[in-house]
């Protein structure tokens, strides 16, 4: 009798590490939820609002996909990672996807198994620093102790950088964002450097905000976008043209008010098509054809989520810049739905 | 009477190895040998398995590759072009560093505290009391940030030290107390041999000099003790020892010029002398206080286990109190005392590790940290991680076996 369940038990661990390796996407239905990894508290990418309830631009990209693959956009489990245990959380199957401000690098790609599935914000290494400095360009850093939030890519550049400008730092490796910016305030450190938009969205966050100004280099190129486990190629195709329908409902002028009028009454074939009035591309990722519409209708199209987390209208205030279209001289280029 | 003699040398029957006692614990260990064995290859093979499907593998090549992070604390020679274990050797060194201050302090902290809370003075006695319950019963992770915290917001910034009327000054002209760090006058020689002012081979002729006036002042001691033996009269050692001491370190000093460095405000920050970084000082001062509770109490547990009476018959034979206590009471606490201190000291070791709270370097922060992140070498960075926190626990451990079986009680 033990015998036989111990076996049991031996055969259910077998059979369920089995499962894990089937497909995110069958895993995903079955669970009802989407688990998805976010930062544990960035103001405009990811965090709780008032009431609990996640918001922001990353944020925004795990209720397209939820809304998509389940046609529900709050059945996302969101949990928080650090920089340190993004990865870990991601590769071990804790979370289904990763949408946390993580920038698209070759060794990330390919040594450790993960598979972006596109840029959602162009971004950029930069320096935050007090008015009293008086210090107008990070070259005149010299000496200075620089903050930095550990287990990023910024701790590789920032040394790069100043290794290539030949003056000296004191780093001052921190966790997270908000002891970062504790250590800032408190004087500990001279500069803080983290991605651009990152030191906008946590200024936004500071009592007073004009008393610090962000030093004109950009030290790095930082892409950041969701990424998903290597080797399961077709859940990476379904995130990956989800962020695309955002992307491209944008440059198509179908927004989150107009995307039903659109599906019923549109004649540009490639909205249409988008949209699941004609083709059937929703099947050739395995949903139905309804679910770039599901999507864009959760938090709108690319523009109304970039206006709505970061634009110039909120708090953060991030300038679209590279981050426009490519019709409007930006980067943001979604390829053909077809 | 009777006589006994050897049981009838059966054959050996298989059932014996479970009926027969002399064989049953034996079987039974093999069998529970067996269980952890196969239990543990299980595991391994899972893991191989599971590593294998996920595509990963297992390998130590990274540890060659350059790190291309800096660290703000360094021992030895390091920049980000050094390899990722020059990083972990960098990281070894500051964990050492911090648990070798903080098990030092801890201890004085610990003795003082533990004697006192046994003074006939109540408010000392007290006192004490209200140290060891507040700083043992809460967790030394938020020690480590109360400390820091209260250091970077107390503590005047370098900036402050700056204009023609700063609002902060330094002490005596030659330490300056930052929110970053203390800052020191660090000692050089301007006639050092081997060229270079910061040559270690200096120090270790000046270490060389310092061991040979402690072999020196021992033997002064010994012989007083041989002179005490036959004439019952000690010679004063005071003086002559004091010369050893001095004497011939100061002598070589003056021939190879020191000279000391002292902190000046430069750019950013101080430049030039000794900076001990603000999370050196949190990590060590956190560890020691909140360790040092600890300590006191195995200190108050040695001395009440020693009987009264023999505090008693000191007295009786006229030694005064503190030699009672230095004399008699101590010597015989020590040997209750050092195997939980044992303990106590590989818990600072290990508790070190939370340094990344205050961006200290330690071990876990570069190679568990950094360099994990960076190489996403998880498993490897871990399992080196347990590998040095074992050997660094046994060797300590094994040391302090071997100065309590000094201790022991001799029995002849």
């Amino acid at each position: 009798m033990k015998k036989s369940i111990i076996l049991g038990a031996l055969t259910i661990a077998g059979l369920s590490a089995g499962a894990a390796a089937a497909g995110t996407l069958d895993d995903v239905k079955a669970r009802g939820t989407l688990n998805c990894g976010v930062s544990t508290g960035l103001a405009g990418f990811s965090a709780p609002d008032a009431n609990g309830e996640w918001m922001g631009f990353d944020v925004a990209v795990c209720r397209a996909v939820a809304a998509a693959v389940l046609g529900d956009a709050t059945a996302v489990e969101f949990v928080p990672t650090t920089g340190k245990t993004r990865f870990t959380a991601l590769s071990s199957g804790e979370i289904d996807m990763l949408s946390r401000n993580t920038t698209w690098t070759f060794s990330r790609d390919t040594d450790l198994k993960f598979d972006f599935a596109g840029v959602n914000y162009y971004d950029g290494q930069g320096f935050l620093a007090p008015k009293a400095l008086g210090v107008s360009s990070a070259k005149d850093l010299d000496g200075a102790t620089v903050c930095i939030q550990t287990g990023t890519t910024t701790e590789l550049n920032l040394a790069d950088f100043f290794r290539a400008n030949n003056i000296s730092y004191e780093p001052v490796p921190i966790e997270t964002n908000a002891e970062a910016i504790q250590q800032y305030l408190a004087g500990a450190c001279d500069v803080y450097t983290t991605d651009a938009s990152g030191l906008a969205s946590s200024r936004a966050t500071f009592e007073t905000p004009g008393d610090h100004v962000l030093l004109p280099e950009i030290i790095s190129k930082e892409p950041l976008g969701p990424l998903v486990r290597h080797g399961d190629n077709d859940w990476a195709d379904i995130v990956r043209w989800t962020l695309n329908a955002l992307i491209a409902a944008e440059e198509l002028g179908v927004s989150s008010t107009n995307v039903s009028e659109m599906a019923a009454s549109t004649n540009n074939p490639e909205v249409a098509r988008l949209l699941g009035a004609e083709g059937d591309l929703g099947a050739m990722i395995g949903l139905d054809a309804e679910w770039a519409k599901r999507a864009i209708e959760a938090q709108g199209n690319y523009g109304e989520v970039f206006a709505k987390n970061i634009g110039e209208e909120t708090p953060i205030g991030l300038a679209r810049g590279l981050n426009a279209q490519w019709t409007d001289g930006g980067l943001l280029y979604a390829p053909p739905f077809r | 009477m009777s006589t006994l003699s050897d049981p009838p040398k059966g054959s050996f029957r298989l059932s014996m190895l479970l009926n027969d006692t002399r064989y049953r614990s034996m079987t039974l260990q093999v069998i529970a040998a067996i269980i952890l064995v196969s239990a543990l290859g299980y595991l391994y093979s899972n893991l191989a398995t599971n590593l294998r499907e996920a595509g990963l593998n297992i390998s130590f090549g990274f540890l060659g590759s350059s790190a291309g992070y800096d660290i703000n604390q360094t021992l030895i020679d390091y920049n980000s072009q050094s390899t990722n274990l020059r990083a972990a050797f960098v990281g070894i060194l500051n964990t050492l560093l911090v648990a070798f201050m903080a098990c030092i302090t801890a201890t004085i902290l610990g003795v003082f505290a533990g004697v006192l809370r046994l003074s006939n003075n109540w408010l000392v006695r007290k006192l004490m009391s209200f140290y060891v319950e507040i700083f043992r019963n809460i967790p030394v992770l938020i020690w480590i940030i109360i400390i820091f915290t209260i250091m970077t917001a107390v503590m005047p910034g370098p900036r402050e030290f700056r204009g023609d009327e700063p609002t902060a000054s330094m002490f005596m002209d030659l330490f300056a107390f930052t929110n970053r760090g203390v800052y020191t006058p660090a000692p050089y020689f301007t006639r050092g041999f081997g060229g270079g002012e910061g040559s270690a081979l200096n120090w270790l002729l000046a270490l060389a000099v310092l061991v040979a006036s402690f072999f020196g002042a021992r033997f002064m001691t010994k012989r007083a003790n041989v002179v005490q033996e036959a004439t019952g009269i000690r010679p004063n050692t005071l003086w002559t020892n004091l010369a050893i001491w001095l004497l011939p370190i100061t002598v070589f000093c003056l021939i190879l010029g020191l000279a000391w460095d002292i902190p000046v405000l430069k750019g950013f920050n101080f430049g030039g002398g000794i900076k001990i970084g603000g999370p050196l000082i949190a990590l060590w001062l956190a560890l020691s206080v909140y360790t040092g509770a600890f300590i006191a109490e195995n200190v108050r547990a040695g001395i009440q286990a020693v009987s009264q009476g023999q505090t008693e018959a000191a007295a009786a034979l006229g030694i005064r109190p503190r030699r009672v206590m230095s004399l008699v009471v101590l010597p015989q606490a020590l040997r209750v005392i050092i195997p939980p201190l044992i303990s106590q000291y590989l818990n600072i070791t290990k508790n070190s590790s939370l340094a990344i709270v205050v961006g200290y370097a330690d071990i876990t922060a570069t190679l568990g940290g950094i360099t994990l992140n960076q190489t996403g070498r998880a498993i490897e960075c871990v399992l080196l991680l347990m590998l040095f926190y074992l050997v660094i626990s046994l060797t300590i451990s094994t040391a302090m076996n071997v100065y309590n079986s000094s201790m022991k009680l001799k029995e002849r």
